[in-house]
């Protein structure tokens, strides 16, 4: 089915698109070349092997543009259209976009490369010290299968400091594919805290692909979490691109019913003396399934890299199911590397000693559960984004009150 | 008269078909401190984490009455509620809770049985603040998820603050001492010596006679082989001490 999709391109490409600068043409050109060529991914390659996108091919999407809305925004930040930078601003995109997110790296991104057209630059000034997290939100439009393309581009330049809350939303009736691409340039001393939040509904197909540059002396604190959707396929690619650049990976999904999340990272030491924590947690109910692959590749020459990876998946009933996959890939030999990955129930001794102090089994299992969550979310740094998803996490869960 | 507090007779139980606990009879009255000793693998943990209900222990024969009431009539947290409290052996850690959160959780189930009004996290950190301020410890891992990575003598340390925060009528330690070093074994000793009192019963399970020099109990009972085989008063800790188990004509490995 990869011909409907072709087809859209054309169509897309003769009307909304053909005023864009050859520039933008080309890139659009070679990257729906690359997606006719390799197709949809299926279950035979290692990287899908446990997501299978078939019944994303089958569907016969329709291209739309997401509904942005954008939070007020701070001195010392620019925050644009795709389409009013691509007049602006175009030396400024052409040195960034796609360069990080390669349209080789999945059929999806190059797919959605295709399409660019539809997203939001953020670019924010040297040494700027943003007062005020910067909230970005995309929503799924209504209508008969809308496939949209959500483009953002993230640019942190020397020194400045900022937060951002990127969220996916959308209506839980509709038959949709979101598959959007993010890149993210955090420049030489600058710091970046970004919370990831997608609560898309049960119908709604999230394919995403995040691309994090890190220079010299960077920051970044990254948390995605996975609260909606039916089924979710985030691939995270971090280049630690500047000695002493460091990078907390940070994911959640809460999943439940016949949901299926797929969390492939890669975390490319590519220089000495950076550190890297990684800390993917997931709970599962119902008949969902979740999926971690995390890769962490140690260039040569990047000594003294500190990378540490944990994966923790809870599964709540006995048809969920979790994968874990920690691949390491060392070609340096003065470095410290550890991962560790667990999959199972609650653990039967935690849960007698809560009960031990009194808590109700239900309160005890509840309490363990959101323990899981908490963990993850005790590391958002964005004003309001932890007090939310808490607060969304303890609803969903029945843990009441505040943490305190 | 009142009944006691804790009364077990010839209490059989069994884990995974074997049968370690065969026939203990026990009696502990209300502000009484009584050790149990015993060589390994004489019962002395599966008793302690039997009476505060745990799940892989069945008990086959003989009966627990806790303040009149039938032990094993009550849940785990229905035992709590009604005061009885086990300081682990292996303390459990919990990901993602905070110490205090955790804490918090823990009286306010108690409370919400005895009918008083649940604390908020104010009220509860004033509870806590005396409660540390009586055994003379400082709140450093209160914020710290519950025992997660805390060392040995943390996580010991951490049971002896619930306990003194959950005020349980009666407290089983099972075998409290074990990897402490002396420093922090007096400090464990010295804050359950704190909380001694005439409405409270402590049941300290221990290998060793070291701990009964700064817990001075009432009362000794050896426990070998799944049986009491001797009950004696403090005297009796250090007999042991002296002779080891089996020159004190008690079965099973020294």
């Amino acid at each position: 089915m990869t011909a409907h999709f072709v087809g859209a391109y054309n169509a897309f490409a003769a009307n909304g698109a053909a005023g864009s600068p050859p520039w933008l043409k080309e890139i659009r050109e070679r990257a729906i070349a690359r997606f006719a060529e390799v197709g949809f991914p299926t279950t035979r390659l290692e990287q899908w092997r446990f997501t299978n996108v078939q019944p994303i091919s089958e569907t016969p999407f329709a291209l739309h543009r997401a509904s942005w809305e954008l939070g007020p925004v701070s001195a010392g930040v620019t925050v644009s259209t795709l389409g009013s930078a691509v007049a602006t601003a175009p030396d400024f995109l052409q040195a960034h976009l796609g360069r990080y997110a390669s349209v080789e790296t999945s059929p999806f991104t190059a797919l959605a490369t295709a399409f660019l057209a539809d997203g939001i630059v953020i670019r924010v000034a040297p040494q700027a010290v943003l007062a005020e997290p910067i909230r970005v939100t995309c929503r799924i439009p209504s209508g008969s299968n809308p496939m949209t393309h959500p483009r953002l581009l993230i640019v942190v330049e020397r020194g400045a400091q900022a937060k951002i809350v990127e969220a996916y939303e959308g209506d839980a009736q509709v038959v949709s594919l979101t598959n959007g691409v993010t890149e993210v340039v955090v420049e030489e001393g600058a710091q970046l805290d970004i919370c990831r939040e997608q609560r898309e509904g049960a119908q709604s197909n999230h394919v995403a692909a995040s691309h994090f540059h890190q220079a010299r002396d960077s920051r970044l604190v990254f948390t995605t979490v996975a609260l909606g959707a039916g089924l979710v396929r985030h691939d995270i690619h971090a280049v630690l691109d500047g000695s002493g650049a460091y990078l907390i990976l940070n994911g959640l999904s809460v999943l439940g019913g016949h949901q299926h999340v797929d969390h492939h990272t890669t975390i490319e030491h590519a220089k000495p003396h950076c550190e890297s924590h990684e800390y993917f947690n997931g709970v599962f109910d119902g008949e969902s399934r979740g999926v971690f692959n995390g890769r962490i590749i140690v260039r040569p020459g990047a000594q003294r890299t500190d990378s540490k990876q944990t994966n923790n998946n809870l599964l709540l009933s006995s048809a969920a199911r979790a994968d874990s996959q920690p691949q390491l890939e060392i070609y340096a030999d003065d470095v410290k590397c550890t991962h560790g990955s667990t999959v199972g129930p609650l653990d039967p001794t935690a849960l007698f000693y809560l009960r031990s102090r009194g808590l109700g089994a239900a309160e005890a299992r509840a309490l363990l559960t959101y323990g899981f969550g908490a963990e993850i979310l005790d590391r958002i740094a964005v004003p309001g984004a932890r007090e939310r998803l808490d607060g969304e996490i303890r609803a969903r869960l029945g843990v009441a009150g505040s943490a305190a | 008269m009142t009944p006691p507090l804790l009364e077990i007779k010839n209490l059989h139980a069994t884990v995974e078909g074997n049968e370690i606990l065969k026939g203990v009879d026990l009696t502990v009255r209300l502000g009484e401190v009584h050790a149990i000793m015993g060589p390994n693998g004489s019962g002395k943990s599966t008793l302690a984490q039997l009476l505060a209900g745990h799940p892989a222990y069945t008990v086959t024969a003989g009966s627990v009455r806790y303040e009149g009431k039938d032990l094993f009539e009550l849940d785990p947290e229905e035992r709590a509620r009604e005061g009885l409290f086990l300081a682990f052996q292996y303390p459990v850690s919990i990901r993602g809770i905070t110490n205090s959160y955790f804490l918090r959780s823990a009286v306010n189930a108690i409370r919400k049985h005895k009918g008083l009004p649940e604390l908020d996290p104010l009220d509860f950190l004033q509870v806590l603040e005396d409660k540390l301020k009586a055994i003379g410890w400082d709140d450093s891992f209160m914020n710290r998820a519950v025992n997660e990575g805390f060392s040995g003598g943390e996580k010991k340390r951490n049971e002896i603050l619930q306990l003194a925060v959950l005020e349980p009528r009666l407290a089983v330690l099972d075998e409290t001492d074990s990897g402490l070093d002396i420093d922090a074994l007096k400090t464990v000793a010295g804050a359950v010596n704190a909380l001694r009192s005439t409405d409270r019963s402590f049941v300290v399970v221990t290998h060793y006679q070291r701990l009964l020099n700064y817990i001075v109990p009432d009362f000794v009972h050896v426990l070998a082989e799944g049986r009491i085989v001797r009950s004696g008063g403090k005297e009796l800790a250090l007999t042991l001490e002296e002779k080891g188990y089996a020159g004190a004509g008690v079965g099973g490995a020294a």
